[in-house]
C-alpha cells in the first residue's frame, strides 16, 4: 500500500462526511417534525408517520436505496447517485430520529406546559422558548448515537456505484492483494469521525452543566 | 400495476431469497448470542486482561461498519489459505460482528442487575460459573430480550449488505428479478413488505416473551 492509497481512502472519508453531515442536517429537523405531527395527534397524518418509521426502521439502508435508484424512476422522480444517496440516509436517520424526539416530548414534564399556558404563552413561543431548548438537550445523547450509527450503514450507498471509505479500501485491498493495511486505515478513519461526534456531544452536555450552575 | 404480477410469477426467486436470509440471520443470531454470553462474561471478568482484551474487541467492532468487516473477511482470509463461499463467509462476518453487539447489551442488563440477588447466590454458597449461570444469567437475559430481539432486526438488516458479496439473499434476489424483468419497483416494495413482516413478527414474540416474563414475576 502506498501513500496515494492512503490518500484515495481519505478522499472515501470526506465522501463519507459529506452525505452522512447533510443527511444528518436535514434528518434532524425533519424527524423532529415528524414527532411534533405525532405529539400533537394531528389526524391521518400521525397515522403515515407511524407506517413511515414501522417501515423504514425495517428496512435494509442497502434495499432502500437500490428502491430509491431504481424504482422511483418508473413513478417518473429520477435522480443521481448522490442525490440518491443522501435521499436514502436522509429518510433512515429521520425515521430514528423520530422516536427519539417522541421520546423526549413524551417526557417533557407537564406542569412546565401548563404554567406557560398559564402565562398565556401561544403554542408556537411555548415551544420555542420551553420546550424546543430543553428537549435538544434531553435527546442529545441519542440523536448523537444515531449519528454515528447512521455513518456506520453510509456504506450502503456503494450499491449506487459511490465510493466512501469503505468501498476504497476494498479496492485498494483487491489490488495490492493485502486487504488488511487498507482495513486498518479504515478503520481509524471510521473511529476518529465517531470520535468527533462523541467529542462534540461531550462538550456540549458539559456547557449546559456549567449554564446551569450558573443559573442557580 | 402488472410488475406485481411479474414478482409473483417469480415468487420463487424472491421467496428462495427470503428464506436465505431467514437462515443466515437466525443462525447468526443464536451463535452471536451464545459466544456473545461468553464475551460479557470476559467484560465482567475480574482478570484485568481479559477484561481489556474484550474491551479492545468489542470498540473495534463498534467502530467499523458491517460493509468493511465482510469486505475483509471475503477477501482477506483467502489470503490466508482459508477458502470459504461467499455463503459462508457472509455467516462468519455476521457472527464475529454482532458478538461484539450482543456481549455489549448483555453486559448492559448484567450491571444493572441489583446486587442483593448477587450477593444472596454468594450467602447460599453459589460461586464462579455456578454463580454466572444459575443466579447472573437468567434475570440477565430476561432484562436483554427487547435489546436482543432489536439486535436481531439488525442481523437482517445487516445481512442486506452481503448482496455486495454475491450472497443469494432476499436483496440479491429482489435485484434479480428486476434486471431480469425491469421491474424495479414491485421487485424491491416486496422485498422491503417482507422484511418489514418478518420485524414485526420478531417485535410480536419480543412482547409475548415480555408478557410472559412479567406474569412469572
Amino acid at each position: 500500500m502506498t501513500w496515494y492509497d492512503v490518500y484515495a481512502i481519505f478522499q472515501g472519508a470526506v465522501f463519507t462526511v459529506s452525505i452522512s453531515l447533510a443527511s444528518i442536517v436535514i434528518g434532524l429537523p425533519l424527524g423532529l417534525g415528524f414527532a411534533l405531527i405525532r405529539w400533537s395527534r394531528v389526524p391521518v397524518l400521525d397515522r403515515l408517520v407511524i407506517v413511515y418509521v414501522s417501515v423504514i426502521r425495517a428496512s435494509p439502508a442497502v434495499t432502500l436505496a437500490l428502491l430509491i435508484f431504481f424504482a422511483l424512476p418508473v413513478v417518473g422522480i429520477s435522480m443521481g447517485a448522490v442525490t440518491a444517496a443522501v435521499v436514502t440516509l436522509t429518510l433512515s436517520t429521520a425515521a430514528f430520529n423520530t422516536e427519539i424526539w417522541r421520546g423526549a416530548l413524551m417526557s417533557f414534564p407537564t406542569d412546565q406546559l401548563e404554567s406557560a399556558r398559564a402565562f398565556g404563552m401561544r403554542r408556537g413561543l411555548r415551544f420555542r422558548r420551553i420546550v424546543f431548548p430543553q428537549l435538544v438537550h434531553s435527546a442529545l445523547p441519542a440523536l448523537v448515537n444515531e449519528m454515528t450509527l447512521q455513518v456506520k450503514s453510509s456504506p450502503a450507498i456503494a450499491v449506487l456505484g459511490l465510493v466512501d471509505i469503505t468501498r476504497a479500501a476494498s479496492r485498494v485491498g483487491a489490488r495490492t492483494y493485502d486487504p488488511l493495511p487498507p482495513f486498518v486505515v479504515a478503520l481509524v478513519l471510521y473511529s476518529l469521525i465517531v470520535a468527533v461526534f462523541v467529542t462534540t456531544q461531550r462538550l456540549i452536555e458539559r456547557r449546559r452543566v456549567a449554564e446551569l450552575e450558573a443559573l442557580r | 400495476m402488472n410488475g406485481f404480477a411479474i414478482v409473483w410469477d417469480s415468487r420463487d426467486v424472491l421467496l428462495s431469497g427470503f428464506a436465505n436470509t431467514i437462515t443466515l440471520s437466525a443462525i447468526a443470531a443464536v451463535v452471536s448470542l451464545v459466544l456473545g454470553t461468553f464475551l460479557a462474561m470476559a467484560l465482567m471478568a475480574r482478570s484485568k486482561a481479559a477484561r481489556i482484551a474484550a474491551t479492545l474487541y468489542v470498540d473495534a467492532m463498534r467502530c467499523v461498519p458491517f460493509l468493511l468487516l465482510a469486505y475483509l473477511i471475503y477477501y482477506g482470509l483467502p489470503s490466508f489459505g482459508i477458502r470459504m463461499s461467499n455463503w459462508t463467509s457472509g455467516l462468519i462476518a455476521l457472527i464475529v460482528y454482532n458478538v461484539a453487539y450482543m456481549a455489549e447489551l448483555l453486559r448492559a442488563a448484567w450491571v444493572n442487575l441489583p446486587k442483593e440477588s448477587i450477593e444472596a447466590g454468594h450467602a447460599f454458597g453459589f460461586h464462579g460459573l455456578k454463580l454466572v449461570r444459575r443466579i447472573i444469567l437468567p434475570p440477565v437475559f430476561f432484562a436483554a430480550v427487547p435489546m436482543i430481539g432489536n439486535q436481531t432486526i439488525q442481523i437482517i438488516k445487516d445481512s442486506a449488505f452481503l448482496t455486495i458479496i454475491a450472497v443469494a439473499e432476499l436483496t440479491q434476489a429482489a435485484m434479480a428479478i428486476q434486471t431480469t424483468y425491469f421491474v424495479p419497483f414491485a421487485s424491491f416494495v416486496a422485498a422491503i413488505a417482507l422484511y418489514w413482516i418478518t420485524c414485526m413478527a420478531i417485535e410480536t414474540g419480543v412482547a409475548f416473551v415480555g408478557r410472559v416474563a412479567k406474569a412469572r414475576q
